[in-house]
């Protein structure tokens, strides 16, 4: 599970720095969106994989931790999905503004070869 | 309801900016009366918080004051923490704001919808994010700054803004991502995301796992150096802060100072002397790449051809030579340094401030900003939008207000070239003090930094007063017509430099005690635990009540 977890965060973070890197807006906000996968995936991590443990411990009298997941990353997560899908919502705003604005979709808002 | 003035900071402009959202945004006086309130009241609340944190440090008290949040004892919620340096960057804030939000009502508050809200939530980001005592918290803060931020600079569209924003949006999300995969790695390694908490536990984690500690750490470094504009990190800077509408842009001088707060506080507070193995950590990387910033904003002033553009780079220079400081900091080099820093901070931040309000009168060439507003609107694309009153401009006119827009031009000129009278010098002199004691090893790195720091004030000398002689004593044309409202927050903000040297010594005195307060880091670490919730009396009541 470890090997397939760190695999799937390895290549997320892979492809979404690639495209960060590529000309194209759209390439860069898909690039940006795979990151935010990816960091979502290794603050989860962060929490031990713990196959079929619950977050939430009962009420009352003891309780052993070690059975039972950590719920701290799992609330981080949650406030990091939040966040990270307003703030591509806002940037996808503005892609669209430049694009109108400037008529291309590079991000430097003008082609290469004009430069 | 003495203890709950901690929290007013976020508090009040959360309010008030979610007020405005249900207001058209037509009602700007209405909306401008409940900025202006909000802030004057923060301000005031500010004030009153350095008083307390200052007091509470001279009847022998540490000054730091803890507030618990959802009363959760300290390792389990989350808390705010109000000390020298918190205290001493709110007032910075909502003074800044003040002065920001009169320029604003100049005529910019028109370019663009929900401007009030936006300023209102860019305060709740950064006075959260300097009262706060929580890792993730932070990043919560940071992009809810950030986030208002975004708005604020596309505030008055058009293509340069959009273009500008566009890479600030790009590179400050990547950011953000690097700062969550510090923060979880620290959860990962020590299990803990309270500052005080892992103050408290950084000597003793295990040797095994110190290499991943300090990569995560490492991590999280790039990305307040992104936000406090550390070379390599920093190209995105000058251009981003010349597209923002003016009292945008002098909001952004304390932008940078955020990252440059979490930089200060997290490596004095985790890699100080009680770091044990860890002592030190990052030292020489910061020196390094402020010197390498330094570099960089001084000959990015010689470059430039515009007031704007130094504008920037002044920025880039005060935030390279905090950052140098920081690092001596960390070597020990002792609280006097760090003290004449933290005094050359606030000089800085409201000298780079009033340059950014001088940007947009000083360039303006005739028909005031009226024709400017046109100009830009036809640019944008928005002709077809008549303007809504008959003059686009509010307030009174000075005709001759270019001698009084000079006066402030010079003084900011002095504060950043590190003339005296001006506190630049005082604090320039201060950190040169401090850098000279350093021996040894670094002892030439020392001189370099001095030679820098001498060389920058030079560089900004050489190439403001060109732009002044350009602006002011060359140009033969009628003065434009400047508005009271312009003026007034340039004469403020140089009428605040003008104080910081008459109250010199107490000034000092206070960043010293607050440089003191930053190296002794034990009062932070453990008074923490220390605080215990608020609920035990009344539960207790109401517990005895049938």
């Amino acid at each position: 599970m470890e090997l397939i977890l760190s695999g799937a965060v390895g290549v997320l973070a892979a492809s979404g720095i690639w495209l960060i890197l590529r000309p194209r807006s759209f390439q860069v906000i898909v690039g940006l969106c795979l990151l935010s996968y990816a960091v979502n995936l290794f603050i989860f991590s962060m929490g031990r994989l713990t196959p079929g443990a619950p977050p939430i411990m009962p009420k009352g009298g003891f309780v052993d931790p070690t059975l039972y997941a950590d719920p701290v990353p799992q609330a981080l997560v949650l406030t990091a999905i939040v966040i990270s899908f307003a703030t591509t919502a806002l940037f996808l705003v503005v892609l669209i503004g430049l694009r109108g604005l400037t008529g291309t979709d590079h991000v430097n808002g003008k082609e290469k070869s004009e430069a | 309801m003495n203890q709950h003035l901690i929290i007013a900071p976020i508090l009040i402009p959360f309010v008030a900016g979610a007020l405005m959202l249900l207001y058209d945004d037509r009602q700007r006086v209405v909306k401008f009366w409940i900025s202006l309130s909000s802030i004057l009241a923060q301000l005031l609340i500010a004030i009153q918080l350095v008083i307390r944190a200052k007091i509470g440090a001279e009847t022998g008290g540490e000054g730091i004051t803890f507030y618990l949040l959802g009363n959760w004892e300290a390792p389990m919620g989350i808390v705010l923490v109000l000390d020298r340096l918190s205290a001493m960057m709110l007032v910075l804030t909502a003074f800044l704001a003040t002065v920001s939000l009169i320029y604003a009502r100049a005529g910019w508050h028109r370019q663009g919808t929900y401007f009030y809200s936006l300023f209102q939530f860019l305060l709740v980001g950064l006075n959260g994010a300097f009262l706060t005592g929580d890792l993730f918290n932070l990043f919560v803060f940071f992009e809810v700054l950030l986030a208002a931020s975004y708005g604020l600079l596309l505030h008055g569209s058009g293509q340069v803004r959009v273009r500008a924003g566009f890479h600030y949006i790009a590179i400050n999300l990547t950011a953000s991502l690097l700062f969550l995969i510090g923060v979880s790695l620290i959860y990962g390694v020590t299990g803990t995301l309270n500052m005080a908490h892992l103050a408290n536990m950084i000597s003793q984690v295990a040797p095994a796992d110190r290499p991943l500690l300090h990569a995560a750490f490492a991590i999280l470094g790039v990305a307040f150096l992104v936000k406090a504009g550390s070379w390599p990190l920093s190209f995105w800077l000058p251009s981003t802060y010349m597209a923002a509408a003016a009292p945008i842009g002098a909001m952004f001088a304390i932008m940078t100072k955020v990252g440059i707060y979490a930089i200060l506080r997290l490596s004095l507070l985790m890699f100080g002397t009680t770091g044990g193995p860890s002592a030190g950590f990052g030292a020489s990387v910061l020196i390094a790449l402020g010197m390498a910033t330094m570099l960089f904003g001084l000959l990015g002033i010689l470059a430039a051809e515009n007031i704007g553009r130094i504008a920037a780079n002044t920025v880039l220079i005060s935030s390279g030579s905090l950052l140098i400081v920081i690092g001596f900091a960390l070597l020990g080099g002792g609280e006097a340094m760090l003290a004449g820093a933290l005094y050359y901070m606030i000089g800085s931040t409201l000298a780079t401030g009033a340059l950014f309000l001088l940007v947009e009168p000083m360039e303006r060439k005739d028909g005031g900003i009226a024709a400017l507003l046109a100009l830009t609107a036809d640019a944008y694309g928005m002709d077809a939008q008549p303007v809504e009153d008959d003059s686009v401009t509010e307030g009174p006119r000075i005709g001759y207000g270019l001698p009084l827009l000079a006066g402030g031009f010079i003084v900011a000129v002095l504060f950043l070239a590190g003339l005296p009278p001006l506190p630049g010098f005082i604090g320039k002199v201060a950190m040169i003090q401090g850098l000279i004691a350093v021996t040894g090893i670094w002892g030439a790195i020392a001189w370099g930094s001095i030679a820098l720091l001498l060389l920058s004030g030079l560089a900004a000398l050489i190439g403001l007063v060109r732009i002044g002689i350009q602006t002011f004593w060359t140009n033969e044309e009628n003065p434009s017509q400047l508005m009271a409202l312009e003026i007034a927050p340039v004469l403020a903000l140089a009428a605040a430099l003008c104080m910081m040297t008459v109250k010199a010594e107490a000034t000092l005195r206070y960043t010293t005690g607050t440089a003191v307060a930053l190296h002794e880091t034990s009062a932070y670490a453990y008074g923490v635990f220390a605080a215990r919730p608020a609920v035990t009396n009344t539960s207790a009541k109401t517990d005895g009540q049938p």
